[in-house]
C-alpha cells in the first residue's frame, strides 16, 4: 500500500506563481554565469541536488552511489540530496526559492517547467558554452570521470532540452508511455492482437469486456469490477491523439490551439466509452496496474517507467497477492490513429543547473550534472525502470545490452515486461515527438488532461455532454488554467499590442506633471539668478 | 421569598442546561431538509450527487483553495478530497465544526469519498468522536463498516518493517526521508497489517512521527487513527503510545 495521490494536490498551485515570476521580470536578477578559466580546487564547495524518483528505493541509492563516487573524484565537493517523488512538488518548490534566492544547484526537471523558471532573469544556466569548453565540457580534458562527448547524447533527446534559442538542460533519462495489455483476455474476448494498436480495436475490445452476467458479473473476469481500459496520464493521451490527427496543440510561440473540432470529437468518443464504463482514468479510479494486476482491466497505459508495476509477477504491487490474477502480459506502443506513422510523447527527467552569483560553485554543478550522463550512473538507473540510457556510449555498452538480452530470465532486474519497455522506446526514438515549451505549457499540458478528465467525470454523472457542455468546457478550462493569460510570454519577444486606455491617460498625467515640475524649476531658477544679478 | 426565587433560577438553569443538552444531541442526530443520513449516504451508487451534514474531525490538507477532511458523524465517516475552499474558510473548519457537504460519492483505490470539488456551508453544531476499537475487526469483512472513521488498535506489536529489520520506513519502501509519509508494520494474532502516518495529516513536528520513529520492533503500543483505506485498510495514525 503505497503510491498516494496526495500529490496531485500539488500540481495547479505552481501556475499561480507563474504569474508571480512574471513580476520579476523588473528586478535585475544575478549577473549572467560566466564560466571560469579554472576550477578552483583550493576552495570547498557543497551544493543541492534536487532529484526525483518514482518512490523507488533503488533509485535513491543509485542517487546516492553517484554522489558518493562524485565526491570520491571531487573531495572538495559536497553534493546535499533532496529527494522527492513528484515532479510537480519540485516545480513548486524552485518557484517558491527563486523569490528567495535559493535554489537547488542541480535540479531533475521537465522542460515546460523550465521555460517558467526562465521568467525570472539569469536563473537557470544556459549551457551552450559549457557543453563545448575545452577543459570542463562534455568530455573535456579537465573533467575527472569518462563523460560522453556532446556527439554521444541522443540528439532528439538534446534537442528536447532546447528552447529560446539554447540549451537549458540535459536530458538525464528517457521514457514513453506503454499500453500494458492483459493478452489472455484479448484472445479469450475472440481478438489477435494486431501489429500495431489502435484506438478502434482498444474501443472495440473494451466493449466487448463489458458483457455482464444477471448477476453483475462480468463474464470476462468472472468479477463485479472491470474497466477495460484506463489510462493514467490523460494530458498524454490528449496530446498524443491530437498529435496523431495532426491536429492543433500550440506551437512554439505560445498560440494555445487545443480547443478545436478535432478536440471536441475526440472528447465524444471518450464520453461515448466512459458512458459505458469501459473507459476511465487514475483520476477518476486509481492506478491502471492494480486494475490490470487484478484482471479488472485490459488495455493499461501508463509510462514505460511503470513497468515493475505491470503484470502478474511484477516486482512491485500494491495490491494483495490474493488479489493477483494469472494472465500473459503484452507491452506494445500506445494506440495509433494511422498505423504507418506511429507517433508516441518522449518524456522523461532532464536536469537543469541554477546560477549562483559564485561562479566557481556552479561549475562545480555543471560537473555534477556532467556527471549524471556517465555509463555507471545511466545503465543504473535506466535498469529500475522502462528507461533508457539517453547516451548513444551507455545504450551501447556491452553490460547494457547484456541486460536487454536477458529480459524474462527473473522477475526482479530481468523483469521481461520492463525490459520490453525498455526496447519499446529504443525501437521508436525516432516515432517520438515532444510538445512545444513556453512559459504556459506546463499549464496547457494540465488543461488537455482536464478535458478528458472533465468528460469521463460528467457522464458517469450522467450529465449531458453535448454542444453546449463543450463551449462551458473549454470556457471553463481555458479560464483555470489561465490559458488566455499566458500566451508567449516567456519566449522572447512578444507582441504588446496597443496600449489600454486608462494606461494611456496615466502616462499622459505623468508626462504633463513631469513638464509641470520642469517648468516651474526652471522658471525659479531663472527668477533666482535674476534676483541674484540685480543684488550685484 | 428568596428562597422561592433562587430555586426558581436554579430551576431555569437546569431546564436550560437540558436544553441545550437536547440541542447538542440533535445536532448529532437530526439531518436537515434534503440531507442524507448516514445509511442513505452509504446505500447512495457511486458517481451520484450526496448532500451530507458532518462534523471535522482533522484536516489533512489545503491547497490551491482544495481542502482534504476526515469528518464522521455520530452515525459514520466521510473522506472528503479536495473540497473546494478558501483559505480563509480553511481555517474556520477546527475539529467539531459542522458543516453541510453537496458533492459526488466515489471510489478511489477502495476508498469511499466525497469526490473532488464538493461545496460546503458551515452549520451550528458540534461534535467530536470518540475513537471506537476496531482492534477485533482487524482480518474480518465487519472492519470496512467503519471505513474512514476514529478508531483504535490496542495492544498490537511492532514488526519489522524491511528485511533491514528498522521499525518504521520512509516512504512504503524506504525510498523517501524525513518529512516523508511513515510506514511500519503492526500484528495481531499472527496477522500483520501496514500502518501509516501520512505526513500531510501528521507531519514531522507531530508527536505521533516522533513516536513512530521512535519505534522498535517488539514495542506493544496502543494506536489511534483514521480507518483510511487503499487497496485494502490502511489506517492513518494520528497517536501511538508504546505500552
Amino acid at each position: 500500500m503505497s503510491r498516494m495521490r496526495k500529490i496531485l494536490l500539488l500540481l495547479l498551485p505552481a501556475m499561480c506563481c507563474l504569474f508571480t515570476l512574471t513580476a520579476c521580470h523588473g528586478s535585475r536578477g544575478l549577473d549572467a554565469f560566466v564560466i571560469p578559466e579554472e576550477f578552483d580546487t583550493s576552495r570547498n564547495y557543497e551544493i543541492t541536488f534536487w532529484a526525483k524518483n518514482d518512490t523507488n528505493k533503488t533509485q535513491t541509492d543509485i542517487y546516492k552511489k553517484a554522489i558518493a563516487d562524485f565526491e570520491t573524484l571531487y573531495p572538495n565537493i559536497t553534493v546535499n540530496l533532496r529527494l522527492y517523488t513528484d515532479y510537480g512538488k519540485i516545480y513548486n518548490d524552485v518557484i517558491t526559492n527563486i523569490s528567495t534566492n535559493t535554489t537547488p544547484n542541480v535540479c531533475i526537471t521537465y522542460p515546460d517547467h523550465i521555460a517558467t523558471y526562465l521568467t525570472g532573469i539569469n536563473i537557470v544556466v544556459p549551457l551552450d558554452e559549457l557543453f563545448v569548453d575545452e577543459k570542463y565540457g562534455l568530455g573535456g580534458s579537465e573533467v575527472r570521470f569518462d563523460a560522453p562527448s556532446g556527439e554521444e547524447i541522443i540528439p532528439q533527446f538534446l534537442e528536447e532540452c532546447s528552447f529560446n534559442e539554447h540549451y537549458y538542460a540535459i536530458p538525464f533519462m528517457r521514457s514513453t508511455e506503454a499500453c500494458y495489455i492483459n493478452k489472455t483476455f484479448v484472445e479469450e474476448l475472440g481478438y489477435t492482437l494486431p501489429e500495431t494498436l489502435t484506438w478502434d480495436f482498444v474501443w472495440e475490445v473494451s466493449e466487448a469486456a463489458m458483457k455482464q452476467d444477471t448477476e453483475g458479473n462480468f463474464l470476462i473476469n468472472g468479477q463485479k469490477v472491470m474497466i477495460p481500459f484506463i489510462y493514467k496520464s490523460t494530458d498524454n493521451m490528449m496530446i498524443q491523439m491530437l498529435r496523431q490527427k495532426q491536429a492543433g496543440y500550440s506551437n512554439t510561440e505560445g498560440e494555445i490551439q487545443i480547443f478545436n473540432d478535432t478536440t471536441e470529437e475526440l472528447l465524444y468518443t471518450v464520453a461515448e466509452h466512459a458512458k459505458t464504463g469501459a473507459f476511465s482514468t487514475f483520476k477518476i479510479s486509481s492506478y491502471p496496474a492494480n486494475f490490470l494486476n487484478a484482471g479488472q482491466c485490459i488495455f493499461a497505459i501508463d509510462s514505460t517507467a511503470g513497468a515493475t508495476w505491470m503484470g502478474t509477477h511484477a516486482p512491485l504491487s500494491d495490491i494483495s497477492k490474493d488479489a493477483l490474477v494469472e494472465f500473459e502480459t503484452a507491452v506494445m506502443a500506445v494506440p495509433q490513429f494511422d498505423t504507418k506513422k506511429p507517433q508516441m510523447i518522449s518524456q522523461g527527467p532532464s536536469v537543469c543547473v541554477f546560477n549562483k552569483a559564485d561562479s566557481q560553485e556552479v561549475l562545480a554543478s555543471w560537473l555534477f550534472a556532467q556527471y549524471l550522463l556517465t555509463n555507471d550512473v545511466q545503465i543504473a538507473y535506466a535498469e529500475t525502470e522502462g528507461y533508457i540510457p539517453v547516451t548513444s556510449k551507455a545504450q551501447l555498452d556491452t553490460d547494457y545490452q547484456d541486460y536487454l538480452s536477458r529480459g524474462g530470465e527473473d522477475n526482479t532486474s530481468h523483469y521481461e515486461v520492463k525490459i520490453k519497455a525498455s526496447r519499446l522506446l529504443l525501437d521508436n526514438i525516432g516515432n517520438t515527438f515532444v510538445t512545444p515549451v513556453f512559459n504556459g505549457s506546463a499549464s496547457l499540458r494540465d488543461a488537455a488532461g482536464q478535458l478528458i478528465e472533465n468528460v469521463t467525470k460528467s457522464v458517469r454523472r450522467k450529465e449531458n455532454v453535448d454542444d453546449a457542455y463543450m463551449k462551458k468546457l473549454f470556457d471553463d478550462v481555458t479560464s483555470l488554467y489561465r490559458l488566455d493569460q499566458s500566451k508567449a510570454s516567456g519566449t522572447g519577444k512578444a507582441e504588446l499590442g496597443k496600449l489600454p486606455g486608462t494606461s494611456v491617460i496615466l502616462l499622459s498625467a505623468l508626462v504633463v506633471t513631469w513638464g509641470l515640475i520642469i517648468l516651474y524649476v526652471g522658471y525659479e531658477t531663472v527668477k533666482k539668478k535674476k534676483s541674484s544679478h540685480n543684488n550685484h | 421569598m428568596k428562597k422561592l426565587f433562587a430555586l426558581c433560577l436554579a430551576l431555569t438553569l437546569v431546564f436550560s442546561l437540558a436544553g441545550c443538552g437536547s440541542n447538542a444531541a440533535s445536532d448529532t442526530d437530526a439531518k436537515s431538509e434534503g440531507v442524507m443520513t448516514y445509511a442513505e449516504y452509504a446505500a447512495a451508487e457511486l458517481d451520484s450527487q450526496v448532500v451530507i451534514e458532518t462534523y471535522v474531525q482533522a484536516k489533512q490538507s489545503w491547497w490551491d483553495n482544495k481542502a482534504t477532511l476526515y469528518t464522521q458523524d455520530k452515525d459514520g465517516a466521510y473522506f472528503i478530497y479536495n473540497m473546494t475552499c478558501s483559505e480563509e474558510d480553511y481555517a474556520k473548519l477546527v475539529p467539531g465544526t459542522k458543516i453541510k457537504v453537496t458533492g459526488y460519492k466515489a471510489e478511489w483505490a477502495g476508498e469511499i469519498e466525497i469526490a473532488e470539488g464538493a461545496t460546503f456551508e458551515i452549520e451550528d453544531g458540534s461534535y467530536i468522536a470518540e475513537a471506537t476499537d476496531v482492534t477485533s475487526l482487524l482480518g474480518t469483512d465487519e472492519l470496512i463498516n467503519h471505513q474512514n472513521e476514529f478508531v483504535s488498535f490496542k495492544g498490537m506489536t511492532v514488526e519489522a518493517a524491511n528485511d533491514n529489520g528498522d521499525a518504521f520506513m520512509y516512504n512504503w519502501d524506504g525510498s523517501g526521508e524525513d518529512g516523508n509519509d511513515l510506514y511500519f508494520k503492526v500484528s495481531l494474532n499472527g496477522q500483520t497489517y501496514t500502518f501509516t502516518v501520512e505526513s500531510y495529516l501528521c507531519d514531522n513536528t507531530t508527536d505521533v512521527y516522533a513516536a513512530v520513529k521512535n519505534l522498535k520492533v517488539g514495542d506493544t503500543v496502543d494506536m489511534e487513527g483514521f480507518l483510511y483505506w487503499y487497496e485494502g485498510v490502511n489506517p492513518h495514525i494520528t497517536s501511538v503510545t508504546v505500552k
